[in-house]
C-alpha cells in the first residue's frame, strides 16, 4: 500500500524530465528547419517563404519559455540531484542556444526579404549554401548525440567548427571581391556578409550545445581546446591583403 | 486486501483442479465405470462406492500435471500459416527499406539493417522523438504514441549530410499493443531528377537573359543619349548583333541537346567512314583556325575506317572539339588531330590536342556539365554557350563510346573520343 504512490511520484518525475528532452528535440527540429529554409529563401529570392519563417520563430520563443518554467518548477518541487540536476540545467542552456539559432535563422530570412539580387545569382549564394550546410550538419550531429548520449562522437563535431570558420573566411573574401568589382554589389553583399556571420554563429551555438551535452552525460567539462581559424578579422586591414 | 488475495488464490486452485480433471477425463470415466460395475456385481454398500470414487478423483487431482511426452511429431507437410518460429527481427531484416518498430513510449524496439544504414546508430531504447526532429516527423510520432494512433504517411526530407527524400508510412501494429511500425521509402532519385531539370531551366534562362539585358540597354542608349552619335550607333549596333548571334547560337545548342535527348539512338545499320568526317571537319574550320592564328595539323590519315554511327552527329562532336581547341588553345598556335588505337579493344580513338594553357585538374571532371565554365569571361569572349562539351559527351555516349580528357596546366589539353569499331 505504501509503495504504490512513491512509485507514482518517480514515474511522473520521469515524465517531467522526458518532457524536457522531447521539447528540446522539437525545438532542435524547428531551429534546423528554420535555418535551412532561410538559406533556401535567400538563394532563391523567395520572399514568401522568408515571411513564413519569420512567423515560425514564435514556436521557438514559446518552447524556450515553457522549458524555463518547467525547469524552475522541477527544481522547486523535486530538488533534483546529480545527473537529474545536470539534465535540468543542461536543458535550460540548450534551449537558450536553440532559441538563439532560431533568431539567427530569422535574421537571415528577414534579409532574404530585403535583398534584391541583381547579381550573378549563383556564385556568392553557393558559398553561403555550403557554409549553411556545414553549420547545419554540425547542429544535426550534436542533436543526434543528445538523443543517443554517445558523447564520444562530440569530438568529431568540434573539428567541424574549424571547417566552418575556414569556409566563413573564404566567403568573406569572395564577398569583398564582389564589392570591390562593382559598387552596385555593395548593398546585397553587405546583407550576405551578415547572413554568413549569422550562420557562422550557428556553428558556435552548436559547439555550446555540444559542451552542455558532454556535461549532462559525464558531469565534466569538455577540455578547452578551441583553435580559431577565422582569420577574416585580419582581411583587408592593409591594401593588397586580400 | 488480504481477502481479495485469498479469493484470487481459491480461484486459481479451482482452475488448476478443473484442468487436471479435464486432462484425465477418459481415464477417470473408465475407472468410475469399473467401480460402479464392481459395486453392482458384489452388491457392496453405497458408502464404500462413494469412498472409492472420491479416492479415484483425489488421485487424479493430486497426481502431478506431468504428462507422458507427446508422440514424436510426424514429418508431415508444414501446416498452412505455420511460420516455424519466425521472429519479428527476421521479418524486419527481410525488408529492404528502412523499417523501425517503435514502442508505446516512442522508443526503438527493432531497427532493421537498412534503417541503421540510412540513419546511423539505432540501438533499442533510442527515443525516436529525439532522433527524428523535423516538425512533420514529430507530429507523426506524436500521433503514433497517442492513445488513438491512426495509420498515416508523410514526406520526410533529410537534407544533410546529403539530400534524401523519404515517404514515411506509419502504422500501429497488433491490437492495442502501443507498438507501431515506420517504413521509409526512398524517393531521392525522383527528387534529384526533378531538381536537375529545374536547375537546367534556371541556368538556360539566365544564359538567355544576359545578352537580352545587354541589347535592351543599348536600345535605350540609342534612343536617348546616343541618338545623334553616328560612331556610337555603329558600335552599339555591332554589339547588339553579336549578342543576338550569341542568343541564336545558344538556342540552337539547346535545341540540339534536347533533340539528342528526345530521339532514341537509331544508329542501327548506319555506318560512317570516320577519316572522311574528320577531313570535312578540318575543311569547315580552316577559316576559323586561320582567323585565330592556329594551324590545324591533321595526322589522322586517310586509311578508311568504318564505324556504326550517324554522320551529322559525329561531325558535330569533332566540330565542337576542334573549335574549342582553336579557341581556348590559340596561344599554342597549333591543333593536332591524331589516331589512337584503343588498347586491346575494338575501338578507335580520335585525339584532338591543343598546346594552350591547359585545364586545371579540379575542373576536368566537371567541364562536360551544362553551363559549367572555367572562366566565364573568356568563354563569353570566345562566343561559347557552355553547352558544347555536354553535347559532345551526349553524342559520344549515344554511340557507346567514351570521352577521355587529359590536361595539365601550361601543357595544353587532349580530348580523345573513343568509338567502338564493328
Amino acid at each position: 500500500m505504501t509503495i504504490m504512490p512513491s512509485h507514482h511520484i518517480v514515474s511522473s518525475y520521469d515524465d517531467e524530465l522526458k518532457y524536457l528532452t522531447r521539447k528540446i528535440a522539437a525545438m532542435g527540429g524547428h531551429a534546423e528547419r528554420m535555418v535551412d529554409q532561410a538559406v533556401t529563401a535567400m538563394v532563391h529570392g523567395d520572399a514568401e517563404l522568408a515571411r513564413q519563417i519569420v512567423s515560425d520563430d514564435l514556436f521557438l520563443d514559446e518552447a524556450q519559455r515553457a522549458i524555463d518554467e518547467r525547469t524552475i518548477s522541477i527544481i522547486a518541487r523535486r530538488q533534483p540531484l546529480a545527473s537529474d540536476l545536470r539534465e535540468v540545467i543542461g536543458a535550460i542552456r540548450i534551449a537558450a542556444d536553440l532559441e538563439r539559432v532560431g533568431d539567427l535563422g530569422k535574421n537571415v530570412a528577414k534579409r532574404a526579404i530585403t535583398i534584391r539580387h541583381g547579381m550573378d545569382p549563383t556564385s556568392p549564394f553557393r558559398g553561403l549554401r555550403a557554409l549553411a550546410d556545414l553549420a547545419l550538419t554540425q547542429l544535426k550531429e550534436v542533436l543526434d548525440v543528445y538523443a543517443s548520449r554517445n558523447v564520444e562522437r562530440l569530438s568529431e563535431t568540434r573539428d567541424r567548427d574549424e571547417q566552418i570558420d575556414a569556409m566563413f573566411t573564404s566567403v568573406f573574401r569572395e564577398l569583398l571581391t564582389y564589392m570591390m568589382e562593382d559598387p552596385r554589389n555593395i548593398a546585397p553583399c553587405t546583407h550576405l556578409l551578415f547572413c554568413a556571420k549569422n550562420i557562422e554563429r550557428i556553428g558556435d551555438h552548436a559547439t555550446n550545445i555540444a559542451e552542455a551535452i558532454f556535461y549532462i552525460v559525464t558531469g565534466e567539462q569538455l577540455p578547452p581546446n578551441r583553435p580559431k581559424v577565422d582569420v577574416s578579422t585580419e582581411i583587408g586591414s592593409a591594401p593588397g591583403n586580400l | 486486501m488480504a481477502e481479495a488475495r485469498r479469493s484470487v488464490k481459491a480461484r486459481r486452485w479451482a482452475a488448476l483442479a478443473a484442468g487436471r480433471l479435464r486432462r484425465s477425463a477418459a481415464l477417470l470415466a473408465a475407472s468410475i465405470a469399473a467401480l460402479l460395475a464392481l459395486h453392482l456385481a458384489s452388491g457392496g454398500s453405497a458408502r464404500a462406492l462413494a469412498a472409492a470414487v472420491a479416492a479415484v478423483l483425489l488421485v487424479a487431482l493430486v497426481s502431478s500435471g506431468r504428462r507422458a511426452p507427446p508422440p514424436p511429431a510426424e514429418p508431415a507437410q508444414p501446416l498452412r500459416g505455420d511460420t516455424g518460429g519466425l521472429t519479428v527481427e527476421n521479418l524486419a531484416a527481410a525488408v529492404a527499406d528502412p523499417l523501425i518498430l517503435g514502442d508505446a513510449r516512442g522508443a526503438v524496439l527493432i531497427a532493421n539493417r537498412a534503417a541503421v544504414a540510412a540513419f546511423g546508430e539505432m540501438r533499442p531504447g533510442l527515443s525516436l522523438l529525439l532522433k527524428f526532429r523535423a516538425p512533420e516527423m514529430q507530429l507523426l510520432l506524436e500521433t503514433m504514441i497517442s492513445p488513438k494512433p491512426e495509420p498515416a504517411s508523410i514526406d520526410y526530407v533529410d537534407r544533410l549530410p546529403f539530400e534524401r527524400v523519404f515517404r514515411v508510412n506509419a502504422q500501429p501494429v497488433g491490437h492495442a499493443t502501443g507498438m507501431f511500425v515506420l517504413l521509409f521509402k526512398d524517393q531521392s532519385e525522383a527528387r534529384r531528377i526533378e531538381r536537375m531539370r529545374a536547375d537546367f531551366i534556371a541556368n538556360a534562362s539566365h544564359e538567355l537573359r544576359t545578352p537580352l539585358a545587354a541589347i535592351s540597354g543599348f536600345v535605350e542608349t540609342l534612343r536617348g543619349p546616343a541618338r545623334n552619335d553616328a560612331a556610337a550607333r555603329d558600335r552599339f549596333l555591332q554589339i547588339m548583333q553579336d549578342q543576338t548571334a550569341r542568343m541564336a547560337r545558344l538556342i540552337e545548342d539547346l535545341l540540339s541537346l534536347s533533340r539528342l535527348e528526345m530521339k532514341a539512338p537509331a544508329l542501327a545499320g548506319k555506318t560512317v567512314e570516320l577519316s572522311a568526317v574528320v577531313d570535312s571537319v578540318v575543311e569547315t574550320l580552316r577559316t576559323l583556325a586561320l582567323d585565330s592564328g592556329v594551324e590545324i595539323d591533321n595526322l589522322f590519315g586517310a586509311a578508311p575506317i568504318e564505324i556504326a554511327g550517324d554522320r551529322d552527329e559525329l561531325f558535330q562532336i569533332f566540330q565542337n572539339l576542334v573549335e574549342n581547341a582553336c579557341k581556348y588553345g590559340r596561344s599554342g598556335g597549333r591543333v593536332q588531330i591524331s589516331r589512337v588505337i584503343g588498347a586491346g579493344r575494338n575501338e578507335i580513338g580520335v585525339e584532338i590536342r591543343d598546346f594552350g594553357p591547359g585545364i586545371a585538374a579540379e575542373h576536368i571532371p566537371r567541364i562536360t556539365e551544362r553551363f559549367y565554365r572555367i572562366d566565364v569571361e573568356s568563354s563569353r569572349l570566345q562566343k561559347g554557350t557552355g553547352l558544347g562539351l555536354s553535347i559532345v559527351k551526349h553524342i559520344v555516349s549515344r554511340h557507346k563510346g567514351r570521352l577521355a580528357i587529359a590536361s595539365e596546366l601550361g601543357k595544353g589539353a587532349a580530348f580523345t573520343v573513343y568509338l567502338p569499331t564493328s
